[in-house]
């Protein structure tokens, strides 16, 4: 009883002091609606009220752009399968000039430690990452294992693709598929030992799972958020894939961007694969089933999955992402990658997606694209940190060929310079 | 997984709590877990910089305030400077007095470009305006067919043509002029801001079509890279606003101030969700809020704003803020409070609260509310107005009509005194004696920082943000007070009845942006 008196007095000076508020507030609003609206009649009424011309100093007209100010002038796409260093070459700029101050000062000191964490820091791997890397330099130092400038890059360079490389310890639990899905996996097939397949002992490896048990349709699954290239990305390893001689099946399960299944359609022409699509707005769950049936039908080996991007955060769509899992993997079907598809230019919001769909849907892998800009990914140090998910491709842009198997020493290398 | 900004700032607080003023090596600290909070949400290092300079200047410039604690006082410091950098003039859009005005959109790939062109035109409409959109993105495959189904969507019809794109646009603002439309919303192809062919391309298309406004869209989740891509885009298109995206996420969207704060053009819309209407224009305090990761009092403002009855809260608020509250008045105000939805739930949106107040709001049995109104129904006008002439035999009659114990009518009349008490305090707008300033701390930060916070002194009571935050403080430090009074619940005082409380208030697990059902299709 007291504690809801209590509640609901508290409750109520909150409340009374907001309504007003929003009250007043909306006074404000409407008055500058008003002006707004009169502004607009002005202009419509032909009055001299040029646009821009406006009071607010943001607004103000700015001089026309500078007629020769394009950022960089140098273009000339390379031919020939791009390579992550020529790519990154031309973005180091930045953080290769602190690297150069760490070299050029003649010992460590703190002004060192700044333009490392700096480094760091603007590269995205994260506060917790950075501090973690520089501590563990900064210890080495003390016990004199490390000395000068140039040891302590270089030792950085080796923590750094060391990391990369090693699939952490945490990396087996998460091949794993969540123990629900699993379950109802097992319950869908009425078998106990499905998911052995999933539990593969070679962790190290960076290519793409590949199951060749005759009777079984592999399935990759490409998740993501809204925007990050998963039709592109499904797109190139399309191509590859036909490339290495296997039949593909494209499944255009992104229901819900609208022309999202024109895009990969055109893809599947330009690559030579086949496409299953459905209903805009339909179940996409039932695409990647029907795709499945197909492959398995047609004897196509692959059927490469794409859904529609989705916020980690929003529970029916995850929801929805696992059910489309669940019924990939009905034999015939297995899924046998599920490639978290993430920006280069992510921030630390990054380690918390990968974190979620791991979570939700078990991700094997990142395919980390548009590193062809200026952005440095660096926030794949701490998912592979944090959570053990190595990075499997890399993409460059958007021409068919520009997807890489990632190289940590190339990504380590444009990382720090 | 990152602490959020006003949880840093909270345990920077709690260590201040003793501490008169603020030393130097308190705002070092200070300044170091807001710098670490700022990068993890994607603010880019040099406007990290640049803000916890700002952010010094102003907590050792501030003269001490009596009703602010030195943690109080970063905390609000802190937010002032958000609502700043984010804030700034906001961009007024004119129209062209020759139509259409035309709108540039352009970005990185994959930030929502062409989603937002139809966001962007459907809300024009609603503004009763006549957009078209120009499909000018003829580099992903589909793009086009994703504006005509989008256009359609909105109805905005969609203006596409095959050649280059360049040509597209200038003729689609030809096409807007010859239909008539009095805006024309341009949507470009994603580009590298490093990509010298697609930037002379939009620059190009800039020449072309002339633009009005030119807007950047940029995606909520960017990290420090997005303060060279606007630069960039800045430097070839001469920008006047950005638009962000997928606000609806999780991220804290410090692109946004880096932004801002590097490029000095305002964030002029926000899209924060899947859908088409969800998008409008932006609110600099609510990202501020956002990237404190504070409560989200301004949606349960909204709520209220909704459904309660604004004469009876504001002749109410009158009242109380002249001290003149009496059982009737709180009679009112509950059943406006029962409007809102259950308590639990409301709680839920206040920021400053403790977990276990928080928790013991998840208990509450909204009947209880039933009871208290009962109690009050069972007493005479006369007992409403002057609850001292409550004696004995009127409370057991009491009790008996709203089929309470004796004990219930006490307890209400106890807690109806502290109410009584705490209204004078802030009609005074003064602190209370034995008040404990501290509690509270963010809710004080977060209102009396509040730049944009009008002054209320048309209600008759507290005038200033100053005076705002100090009764905002005086919230929850009047119910720490009431702590003492033997009850497990508390949002001011940790160390009140010996309870440990965290206030942790802005770690509730808010999934979107917005208090929004996640529900599409």
């Amino acid at each position: 009883m007291t504690a809801v008196l209590i509640i609901v007095s508290v409750l109520l000076l909150v409340l009374v002091v907001g309504a007003a508020y929003a009250t007043v507030t909306r006074a404000r609003r409407r008055t500058f609606e008003e002006e707004a609206e009169e502004t607009a009649a002005a202009g419509r009424g032909g009055a001299r009220t040029a646009v821009k011309e406006a009071p607010p100093p943001v607004a103000a007209p700015e001089e026309a752009p500078p007629e020769a100010a394009p950022a960089v002038e140098e273009a000339a796409p390379p031919t020939g399968p791009p390579r992550l260093a020529e790519r990154l070459g031309k973005t180091r700029g930045l953080i290769a000039g602190y690297l150069g101050k760490v070299r050029s000062r003649g010992s460590v000191d703190a002004a060192t430690w700044d333009d490392l964490e700096e480094a760091l820091l603007r590269a995205d791997v994260g506060v917790a990452t950075t501090q973690a890397l520089l501590e563990d330099l900064r210890s080495r130092v003390v016990s004199r294992e490390l000395s000068g400038p140039d040891e302590v890059l270089l030792a950085l360079r080796g923590d750094l693709v060391a990391l990369l490389s090693e699939p952490g310890e945490r990396h087996h639990e998460h091949l794993a598929v969540p123990a629900d899905l699993a379950e109802e996996a097992a319950l869908d097939e009425g078998e106990g030992e499905v998911h052995h397949h999933l539990h593969h002992g070679e962790t190290t490896g960076r290519e793409l799972r590949f199951d060749d048990e005759p009777g079984v349709t592999n399935v990759w699954l490409f998740v993501g958020v809204n925007g990050v290239g998963k039709t592109t990305t499904i797109g190139k390893v399309a191509r590859q894939q036909v490339a290495d001689g296997r039949s593909v099946l494209l499944a255009a399960g992104d229901t819900f961007r609208a022309a999202a299944g024109e895009q990969l359609a055109r893809w599947g022409d330009r690559v030579g694969a086949e496409i299953v699509r459905g209903a805009e707005g339909g179940d996409p769950s039932a695409i990647v089933f029907d795709a499945v049936q197909r492959a398995s039908a047609r004897g196509n080996d692959l059927v490469l999955a794409d859904t529609a991007g989705r916020l980690h955060t929003k529970v029916n769509l995850i929801e929805e992402l696992k059910k489309i899992r669940r019924v990939a993997e009905r034999p015939p079907g297995r899924v046998t990658e599920v490639l978290l598809v993430l920006d280069a230019v992510t921030g630390q919001n990054g380690l918390v997606q990968a974190q979620q769909f791991t979570e939700a849907v078990g991700v094997t892998g990142v395919v980390l694209t548009k590193l062809d800009g200026t952005a440095k990914g660096g926030v794949v140090v701490a998912i592979q940190r944090e959570l053990g998910l190595p990075v499997k491709l890399v993409g460059l842009g958007e021409g068919p060929d520009d997807l890489v198997p990632f190289d940590p020493e190339e990504f380590v290398d444009a990382l720090i310079g | 997984m990152f602490d959020t900004l006003s949880d840093r700032l909270e345990r920077i607080a709690g260590r201040l709590r003793s501490r008169g003023r603020l030393n130097d090596a308190d705002l070092d600290e200070a300044l170091r877990e807001i710098r670490t909070a700022l990068l993890e949400a994607d603010v880019e290092l040099g406007v990290v910089r640049s803000f916890t300079e700002s952010v010094r200047a102003r907590c050792s410039d501030e003269v001490l305030s009596k009703s602010l604690t030195p943690g109080q006082q970063v905390v609000k410091a802190v937010h002032e400077e958000l609502v700043e950098v984010l804030g700034g003039e906001p961009l007024k859009i004119t129209y062209a007095s020759k139509p259409p005005t035309v709108v540039l959109l352009a970005g990185l790939q994959g930030s929502g470009k062409t989603t937002t062109s139809a966001k962007l035109a459907l809300w024009w409409k609603q503004q009763g305006r006549h957009p078209l959109l120009v499909a000018a993105d003829l580099q992903r495959p589909a793009a086009v067919e994703q504006l005509k189904v989008l256009g359609e969507q909105a109805g905005v019809t969609v203006f596409s043509q095959a050649g280059d794109p360049v040509s597209v646009a200038a003729a689609g603002v030809e096409e807007a002029r010859r239909i008539g439309r009095d805006l024309c919303v341009i949507d470009t192809a994603g580009r590298l801001a490093i990509d010298a062919e697609l930037m002379d391309e939009v620059r190009r298309i800039s020449q072309v079509t002339s633009p009005h406004y030119t807007f950047l869209v940029v995606d909520a989740m960017t990290g420090q890279d997005a303060v060279a891509t606007a630069t960039a885009f800045h430097e070839t298109l001469a920008l006047d606003g950005v638009i962000v995206t997928k606000l609806d996420g999780d991220a804290r969207g410090g692109a946004a101030l880096s932004v801002k704060g590097v490029v000095g053009r305002p964030i002029v819309f926000a899209s924060t969700g899947e859908k088409l209407g969800d998008f409008d224009l932006f609110h600099p305090d609510r990202m501020a809020d956002r990237i404190l990761g504070m409560g989200d009092v301004l949606t349960l403002i909204e709520q209220a704003e909704r459904t309660m009855d604004r004469d009876v809260v504001e002749r109410s608020a009158g009242r109380m803020m002249e001290g003149r509250f009496t059982l009737e008045d709180f009679l009112e105000q509950l059943q406006q409070v029962k409007k809102l939805g259950s308590l639990g739930g409301i709680m839920k949106l206040l920021p400053g609260m403790s977990k276990d107040l928080r928790q013991a709001a998840d208990q509450i049995d909204d009947r209880e509310i039933g009871r208290v109104e009962a109690m009050i129904r069972s007493m005479t006008a006369e007992e409403r107005l002057n609850p001292t002439v409550i004696d004995g035999s009127r409370r057991t009659r009491i009790a008996r009509g709203s089929g309470t114990t004796t004990q219930d009518v006490n307890q209400l009349l106890k807690q109806f005194r502290e109410m009584q008490k705490m209204m004078k305090g802030l009609g005074a707008g003064g602190a209370l004696p034995g008040m404990p300033a501290m509690g509270g701390g963010r809710l004080g930060g977060l209102l009396g920082g509040r730049r944009s916070l009008p002054d209320l002194s048309s209600l008759g009571g507290a005038g200033s943000d100053g005076d705002l935050a100090a009764l905002m403080g005086e919230i929850g430090g009047s119910s720490g007070g009431l702590e003492a009074l033997g009850v497990g619940v508390g949002a001011g005082r940790p160390t009140a009845g010996g309870a440990k409380t965290s206030r942790s208030g802005g770690k509730k697990k808010k999934k979107g942006g917005r208090v929004t059902p996640p529900k599409r299709r």
